[in-house]
């Protein structure tokens, strides 16, 4: 997994609440096997005229010229702003897989749907959750400024605006040590294996008809 | 001071408990699909890791499966890929699967319940949202991301934060034709799609007692669209009547060794909570869902609402873009919807009480011109072999419904079943998100009966009023 540490990146405004992870990936695209190449496809039905399928070539579809991600002065950007609960939905890891394709690797929003929020951590992109009049701040000032960045610093856990304010995030300590240093958490859970085979031998003798 | 229902659960999975707050927890039962598990085994091939233990994982083909002409396999050929990857992946880890030709076959929320794999105080999770389902049962079951798959099969353990416990008691009786889907899409119009976030449910109230398991499966299977970690109902006697002789259940004095401790699984009369809702079930009646959202919901009696009723900008905005993508106008009566295809089917309404229940609307009467493709389709071989044995099928077909093979169908529509731009349905599954049945869809989720209802007489009625 990619770490992340620190990011100035272009901001594009998904400006819409309930946004679900059928949308972010629709599932004709899950039929894949593999971990990467959703990015065409992300936002699918929001993004081209026609119907996607898998494997198609998109660099010739009809796109929706009015959807954000299609306007010229969003091209490029590395976080995405959006509303409450965004990654509502279904379970689909393909889903921050297409976020992470596509070049997005932070999404900040008011509030996001458990399993989303614990997949993107997964993946090396950081969700951060701001106060909601945090973000409709920046949902204005984005719009008011073309090639508007946001600069995100995981560390001092802050969000930095162009205008030099600062937002502070939560994190927990976990996430925050796995994303800084691109961990894999099996292999640290695999070093307590030890407490595993413990658990397993006392549980086995209150509930044998669970082994 | 007394525990609640899931502080037991939890209490007996901890493995360890982290300096960070964070809980290492172990993970009884693992169920697996094609669609979320082969990266997680490419995962682990990548790593050459071996599952931790094999016994605990079973899988079953379901998302991308054809519900006809089976015998001549799946026709797409990314999905026969998908599929023949989950064969090959078992084969090679040694994981039970019951495949394609096998009559336990079926969608894994219901194969898993109906094969005794899901116990009372289980921790269950699968790569798939709705594993939320089998809280039924009073176990914690989480759906998972595909790493936590392949963290799961490599460790038997997740790392977990504990979440908050919240009640949701619904006191009374039940009103003839409110079913457990009703009791899911009224709490969740009530609190929201984001009201359970963060928190695991408890289910409680009389109303909730007197739910079949089936019925509890089909609210359970919900909680996840009120954005809960995961919905728990306690064990009582129709838990155990339900589990009692399943092939994977405890037999003989294991069996009794088991009901005493499952016995236990309830909240603690003075047990606390982080929040509690009390709803009245008078108050509920058929509910129907007109947007795309399942918190876009609303009885059956009323009309779609106006736009200046809406809380918020934001939320009148969602409601603006969910009229028309619905192809609705404000203010309309919801009965006055007409639809073009019924699905009755999904791990929400796939079990042979949904199917008894749209049967008795729909026998000696025949499916109205208006609907294009009314279609039943079991949640697994055995529901669909417990259906026939009964007759519905017979019942179905009469009428004009398609009876098909079991599997996920057009609840997501990633096999051939699936809507056409601008199409309606009325759908017993559990999310009506835009393009969620197909591209332009526009789905209404709604109970078996209603759905039954709104096939004969095409457009939506209030199944209180059917005769």
């Amino acid at each position: 997994m990619q770490a992340f540490t620190t990011l100035k990146g272009l901001v594009a405004p998904m400006d819409r609440a309930n946004v679900d992870t059928d949308a972010i990936i629709p599932k004709q695209f899950l039929k894949s096997i593999k971990r990467t190449g959703y990015g065409p496809f992300l936002f699918d039905e929001w993004r081209y005229e026609d119907r996607g399928e898998p494997e198609m070539d998109c660099t010739h579809r009809p796109v929706k010229t009015d959807f954000v991600l299609n306007q010229p002065r969003y091209q490029g950007a590395q976080i995405l702003l959006a509303r409450e609960n965004f990654g509502c939905g279904s379970s689909r890891e393909h889903a921050p897989w297409a976020i992470l394709d596509y070049g997005f690797s932070c999404v900040i929003a008011s509030s996001f749907a458990d399993i989303f929020f614990n997949n993107c951590f997964k993946n090396g992109i950081l969700p951060i959750v701001l106060d909601d009049k945090v973000i409709d701040q920046l949902f204005k000032e984005c719009a008011a400024t073309e090639g508007y960045s946001l600069t995100v610093d995981l560390p001092a856990q802050t969000v930095t605006t162009p205008s030099g304010h600062s937002f502070a995030f939560n994190i927990d300590g976990f996430r925050k040590h796995c994303l800084l240093n691109g961990l894999d958490d099996i292999g640290l859970t695999l070093t307590h294996a030890d407490s595993i085979h413990a658990y397993e031998a006392a549980r086995r003798q209150q509930a044998p008809w669970l082994f | 001071m007394g525990k609640t229902l899931f502080e037991k659960v939890w209490q007996q999975h901890v493995v360890q408990q982290n300096e960070d707050g964070s809980t290492l927890l172990y993970i009884d039962r693992h169920l697996v699909h094609e669609v979320t598990s082969p990266q997680a085994f490419e995962g682990l091939r990548l790593a050459g890791r071996k599952p931790w233990k094999i016994s605990a994982s079973i899988a079953t083909p379901d998302h991308n499966v054809p519900t006809i002409d089976r015998d001549k396999g799946i026709a797409d050929p990314v999905s026969r890929a998908q599929v023949e990857a989950l064969d090959n992946n078992c084969a090679e880890f040694g994981i039970t699967e019951f495949g394609l030709g096998d009559i336990r076959q079926g969608v894994v929320h219901v194969m898993g319940p109906e094969q005794g794999l899901i116990l009372p105080g289980m921790t269950v999770v699968c790569g798939d949202s709705h594993t939320s389902t089998h809280g039924a049962f009073g176990s914690i079951a989480m759906g998972i991301g595909t790493s936590e798959v392949e963290h799961v099969l490599a460790t038997q353990c997740l790392i977990q934060k504990k979440p908050k416990v919240m009640r949701i008691s619904v006191n009374g009786s039940l009103p003839a034709g409110i079913t457990g889907k009703d009791v899911a899409l009224y709490i969740i119009g009530e609190i929201g799609t984001a009201g359970g976030t963060g928190f695991a449910l408890e289910f409680a109230g009389e109303a909730i007692r007197a739910l079949s398991m089936e019925g509890r499966m089909s609210l359970c299977n919900m909680a996840i669209e009120a954005g809960a970690r995961c919905g728990m109902i306690a064990v009582d006697d129709v838990t155990l009547d339900y589990v009692r002789g399943r092939p994977y259940a405890p037999k003989a004095d294991n069996w009794d060794a088991a009901e005493a401790m499952w016995r236990e699984l309830h909240s603690d009369a003075d047990a606390a909570f982080d929040a509690e809702l009390v709803f009245d079930a008078a108050n509920i009646v058929p509910q129907v869902s007109w947007g795309t959202s399942p918190e876009m919901v609303l009885p059956v009696t009323s009309s779609i609402p106006a736009l200046q009723s809406a809380r918020d900008e934001v939320q009148r905005e969602g409601w603006r873009r969910a009229l028309t993508y619905m192809g609705l106008q404000e203010n309309t009566p919801i009965t006055d919807i007409a639809i073009d295809k019924v699905f009755i089917g999904s791990c929400t309404n796939g079990r042979i009480e949904d199917f008894r229940a749209a049967a008795a609307i729909v026998q000696g009467k025949k499916v109205a011109a208006n609907v294009k493709l009314a279609m039943v389709v079991p949640g697994s071989g055995l529901v669909k072999q417990q259906a026939e044995a009964e007759g519905l099928d017979a019942i179905f077909t009469a009428a004009g419904f398609q009876w098909r093979d079991p599997g996920c169908s057009m609840c997501l529509a990633m096999n051939a079943d699936r809507l056409e731009p601008g199409e309606r349905c009325a759908s017993t599954s559990n999310r009506n998100f835009e393009g969620r049945q197909g591209m332009g869809g526009r789905t209404h989720l709604v109970s078996p009966a209603m759905a039954a209802a709104a096939g004969i007489a095409g457009h939506f009625v209030d199944v209180r009023d059917w005769s």
